[in-house]
């Protein structure tokens, strides 16, 4: 049985078509959820794609942690609902306080659009089973807001706690603090991602396939909660 | 009537149109007089430019045409010089009368009984005649609402008067195609790519705003151009934009290109478009007139094309978007002159202010809306905002329509109906709904967002109401503004100093003498600014979203999955997407060659984004252009123009490639130099499988790189002369519309059988350049012989060329092909190895290459 991943839009969401497609290349379900909606449809996880919501203003992911869909997804995520924020969705989580730290401006203060180098540093949230220890990507990365910022408490716990999920190799695109391209909750289950492992799932469009693995990885986990359970 | 902007900026003011706006005229002295020497006494007096219009302070006024009839976008009028008897002073007090008492508005009846108070025509960039003409449509005087709505409705951005009757070629012209199904009067024409698919594409520049305010005047050109694609039903899908500053190395080249180009960035990227490709071009002829040029291409299906009509009695008409604010009324009137100077700081505030996310949720909403069949009649509010859509809504319809102006959601509740009228605020549209569907749209204009308000309806009668606090302030035949305006034929004749540019030929410019100095000539052209790497710039814009772009620059042609989701099951235009659909565009210009021989200059620019196109594997289909010239009233530019739409227009016939709509720029000039005249050229191709498209990469190693078209000794013009001399003189290359039809086929044929492992055009900086891109893009080099003259054979700018990488085994397929086509070829030798090495001559190692080819940017401008 293939699991139902919600895909919240919010308005000024623009890679939510993306995810969708890459949830569906990874022989998953993408179910739309609406941001002024708060019922999750019983999906087994979601994503919070990329883009601009609420066009960004007053601060990235600001306005979007008050949208009538976040009053259900914070305590389901905080129960151990497996959670993708990519980018916008990134700095959604973070505004939500489900993820430490924040997004801030590139140090070169451009938007900055590339293919990078990232290495995956935890295999086993919900988002990155897929993947080797250790193993490197190439991704698309596009952002202006992607700078990670945290406290030297949390960076210190983040690095004894394993949760940094990801680092950027060879170039660091945005000035984030010890490379850090993601993390995740204590549990997992949410994982934040400044890279957009959605445009990396077709030879066709993207640089590599290297993206589908977490989307992928979301099976296993939830197969993992099953076994768990029973 | 405007008399609320700071003095200076008051058309109204003697002021204004005294001293400081009359000024721009002293360095066009050829400029007071041509009405006075205007050949065309045998028309009528309508259409001839008189003196106050040819003295006119210039703007930038672009127009919008489709294929057979024109829409139109606008700046408002240019503040004309004092025309005789115009009754300054009253018409001064006038506008201070209306400022001192905001209740006192000008009526239809007031009009009646007060034919006799003098207004401010002149000073909206009316001519004493077009005033007349106005008087004698009306019967009466115009109120000063009418004449807001005249002056926008009338200049040359909105009624092309100027450029009318050339433009009527490109229809005359036409070839037969059975692609184009809408290219009549909408806001872009739209074209059919098969398996029930269209597309709709456009380009439209926005090039003084950009140089008031880099990021917010190239921000809304983005946005204006979004909503034509939006306004034809289609969902937008790719942005690209062709862009001219002055050289790199100028302080004001730092101010304006990096503020434009974080303002394409800004607005594209926030509204979810990928930017797929386009020109960067440096030239000292743009420096105070840099060309701003944005391109958006949709994708709809055929039975979801929207019309710009407002037909039927009784269906309302619905606002919709963002409220409206003073933001760029009268725009180019203060924007009105194209010489930029100290005065441009006090003129920023009328460059219309964007907000992108607005407009994401416009694209979306008015998608919706049209999913569910709400809309009748649509049309996008770019400049001259409600003027021009009304206007035109009820011209193309029934031409009846009742519109309350007080229900217009303002953002300023000081501005006063003249002002609404004329106002440019940014993310507007207009929709003509039938009364029993108000309901459902107005629920899903909620659901996103997006204030929506009826404002008006349609009648049954013939002309264009609109009422102001109880009180008829408008009562026109909506047509007479849309579609009558004035028609000019503007005297023209070659510029005095052609034959002079045109006999100093690059045949007299030394030479690379030997290997060492061809060596040094090669990584001179890759590292100069028009050559160098531009991922500066393309790493600031989104490539990636929406999921399909196959490929984006720096490859020849941006290319784009059309089919990835297959039509609706209830969609009876064709069978579902088989998965490789796709399209492909490119963006061409060369400013150089225009200005040698326009005709041909305007040939050559739709030769190369016609053989761009082709290298990707796409079979070319349709035509847009941007046309960005000096002063119409400058007989020398005039005949540029004249010269390059001719050309254009005979190409298009000759390769069976329509032009399906497009956009006119004048005033490109700082006092009385003209910009190079630069014709910017859009070719949207279609591919067949996408899985199949050629990349200009050099990947394959051993595979055989050939040449394919001739070369001849071309240098006039080139970037070489460009690059090492700063010359420019002599003819340009020339022009074989055949040959490139010949290539096409090849290239075309060649991607389907796949017997191509890489494609490049050849065109600017020649054979070199291409290998030079293709090696640094693949990181292979290759070892190539060339038994000509070395020099001419790397460096030469002959048209019709293209080098491709052949699959190991395929040679004699690609033979065959190029002889049955009538294309010359020739191994020239093979793709491999870490330098680009010519035998007997030079080698140049690729990291020595990439370094020259990816430092320039970055260096000027940090």
């Amino acid at each position: 049985m293939s699991s139902r991943v919600g895909i919240v839009t919010f308005p000024g969401s623009l890679d939510d078509r993306d995810a969708a497609r890459a949830v569906r290349l990874a022989d998953a379900e993408p179910v739309p959820l609406w941001h002024g909606d708060r019922d999750l449809q019983g999906v087994d996880a979601v994503v919070l794609p990329g883009g601009f919501s609420y066009g960004d203003y007053l601060r990235c992911g600001a306005i979007a942690r008050f949208a009538p869909i976040m009053e259900s997804l914070v305590p389901a995520a905080e129960d151990g609902l497996p959670v993708l924020g990519i980018c916008n969705g990134f700095q959604i989580l973070c505004e939500s306080h489900l993820l430490p730290g924040a997004l801030t401006r590139n140090t070169g203060l451009h938007f900055v659009c590339r293919d990078q180098r990232i290495r995956i540093e935890n295999t086993e949230t919900a988002w990155t089973r897929e993947y080797a220890a250790g193993q490197e990507l190439v991704i698309p990365i596009k952002n202006i807001d992607g700078c990670y910022n945290a406290t030297e408490e949390t960076l210190a716990e983040l690095e004894t706690g394993g949760r940094i999920v990801a680092r950027y190799v060879d170039v660091n695109p945005n000035g984030s603090l010890h490379d850090i391209a993601g993390v995740c909750n204590e549990a997992g289950n949410v994982v934040g991602l400044m890279p957009h492992p959605e445009h990396a799932v077709e030879t066709l469009t993207g640089p590599t396939t290297d993206g589908l693995g977490f989307f992928a990885s979301i099976g296993a986990w939830l197969a993992g909660d099953l076994v768990a359970a029973s | 009537m405007i008399g609320e902007r700071p003095p200076g900026d008051d058309p109204t003011r003697p002021s204004g149109p005294g001293p400081a706006g009359a000024e721009p005229n002293v360095t066009e002295p050829a400029a007071t007089e041509p009405n006075a020497t205007e050949p065309n006494a045998t028309e009528p007096p309508a259409t001839e430019p008189p003196a106050t219009e040819a003295a006119a302070p210039t703007t930038e006024t672009t127009t919008t045409y489709t294929a057979t009839t024109y829409t139109a976008t606008t700046e408002a009028a240019a503040a004309a010089g004092e025309p005789p008897g115009s009754g300054r002073a009253d018409a001064d007090a006038d506008a201070d009368d209306m400022v001192e008492a905001p209740g006192a508005v000008d009526t239809v009846e007031i009009a009646r009984n007060d034919p006799g108070r003098p207004q401010p025509y002149a000073e909206l960039g009316l001519a004493d005649d077009e005033y007349d003409r106005i008087r004698a449509i009306l019967g009466r005087r115009p109120t000063s609402a009418e004449l807001a709505i005249y002056s926008v409705m009338w200049s040359e951005h909105c009624s092309y008067k100027s450029s009318k009757v050339h433009l009527r070629q490109f229809a005359a012209k036409a070839p037969r195609s059975g692609a184009l199904l809408v290219g009549m009067g909408e806001n872009a024409g739209v074209v059919d790519i098969g398996q029930g698919w269209a597309v709709t594409f456009k380009v439209e520049s926005h090039n003084h705003p950009s140089y008031v305010e880099p990021y917010q005047g190239a921000a809304t050109g983005v946005g204006g151009i979004v909503r034509d694609i939006i306004a034809m039903g289609a969902r937008p899908v790719a942005v690209m934009d062709s862009l001219r500053f002055g050289p790199a190395d100028a302080r004001d080249t730092r101010r304006v290109l990096p503020g434009v180009v974080a303002g394409i960035g800004g607005y594209g990227n926030c509204l979810g478009l990928p930017n797929i490709g386009g020109e960067l071009v440096f030239d000292p002829c743009y420096a105070q007139n840099p060309l701003v040029n944005a391109l958006c291409v949709g994708v709809l299906r055929h039975a979801d094309i929207q019309r710009a009509a407002a037909p039927g009695p009784g269906n309302k008409v619905i606002l919709y978007g963002s409220g409206t604010g003073p933001d760029g009324i009268g725009g180019a009137s203060v924007l009105a002159s194209a010489t930029f100077d100290e005065e441009s700081a006090r003129k920023r505030p009328s460059v219309q202010v964007g907000d992108p996310f607005m407009e994401k949720l416009l694209v979306e909403c008015s998608l919706e809306l049209f999913r569910e069949g709400l809309v009748v009649g649509i049309q996008d509010l770019g400049a001259a905002g409600i003027s021009c859509a009304t206007t035109e809504l009820a011209a193309a319809g029934t031409g009846g329509m009742r519109v309350t102006l007080d229900d217009v959601p303002l953002r300023d509740p000081t501005l006063r109906p003249e002002e609404i009228l004329m106002s440019e605020s940014q993310e507007r549209m207009m929709a003509v709904v039938a009364p029993r569907d108000v309901e459902r749209f107005l629920e899903i204009c909620a659901k996103w967002e997006v204030p929506a308000t009826v404002i008006g309806e349609v009648t049954d009668g013939t002309s264009l109401v609109m009422t102001w606090r109880g009180q008829v302030i408008v009562d026109i035949p909506p047509g007479t503004a849309a579609d009558e305006g004035p028609v000019y034929e503007r005297p023209y004749e070659p510029p005095a100093d052609l034959p002079s540019l045109q006999a100093d030929g690059a045949g007299r410019l030394p030479r690379p003498g030997d290997a060492d100095e061809l060596r040094k000539t090669v990584l001179w052209l890759a590292a100069s600014p028009n050559l160098a790497d531009k991922s500066w710039l393309t790493s600031q814009y989104d490539r990636y979203v929406l999921g399909n772009t196959v490929l984006a620059m720096p490859e020849d042609a941006g290319l784009l999955r059309v089919d990835d989701v297959p039509p609706p099951a209830d969609d009876q235009d064709g069978q579902p997407g088989q998965g490789g659909l796709g399209i492909a565009l490119s963006l061409d210009g060369n400013g150089r060659y225009a200005r040698l021989d326009p005709y041909a200059g305007a040939q050559l620019a739709l030769s190369e984004a016609y053989r761009n196109v082709a290298a990707t594997g796409a079979r070319p289909l349709a035509v847009t252009n941007c046309l960005n010239f000096g002063s119409p009233e400058d007989p020398g530019v005039m005949w540029q123009f004249a010269r390059a739409v001719e050309g254009l227009a005979d190409a298009c016939q000759a390769l069976g490639t329509p032009v399906t709509g497009g956009n006119v720029s004048f005033y490109n000039q700082t006092g009385s130099t003209a910009i190079n005249p630069t014709p910017v050229i859009g070719v949207l191709g279609v591919h067949d499988d996408v899985r199949r498209r050629l990349s200009m990469a050099f990947i394959t190693e051993g595979a055989s790189l050939m040449l394919l078209g001739e070369t001849r000794e071309e240098f006039g013009g080139s970037e070489w002369a460009h690059v090492v001399y700063g010359h420019l003189g002599g003819l340009p290359p020339l022009v074989d519309l055949a040959a490139e039809q010949a290539l096409a086929s090849v290239l075309v044929t060649g991607a389907r059988e796949g017997i191509l492992a890489a494609a490049h055009d050849l065109s600017d900086g020649g054979l070199s350049q291409a290998l030079v891109e293709s090696c640094l893009r693949g990181g292979l080099g290759c070892r190539i012989s060339l038994p000509g003259d070395p020099f001419v054979e790397l460096f030469s700018e002959s048209v019709a060329r293209a080098v491709v990488a052949v699959r190991p085994g395929a040679e004699g397929r690609l033979a065959a092909l190029c002889e049955a086509a009538g294309v010359p070829v020739r191994r020239i030798g093979v793709v491999g190895g870490d330098a680009l090495e010519l035998e007997n001559f030079f080698s140049v190692p690729l990291a020595e290459l990439r370094q020259a080819h990816q430092v320039t940017l970055p260096n000027y401008m940090g």
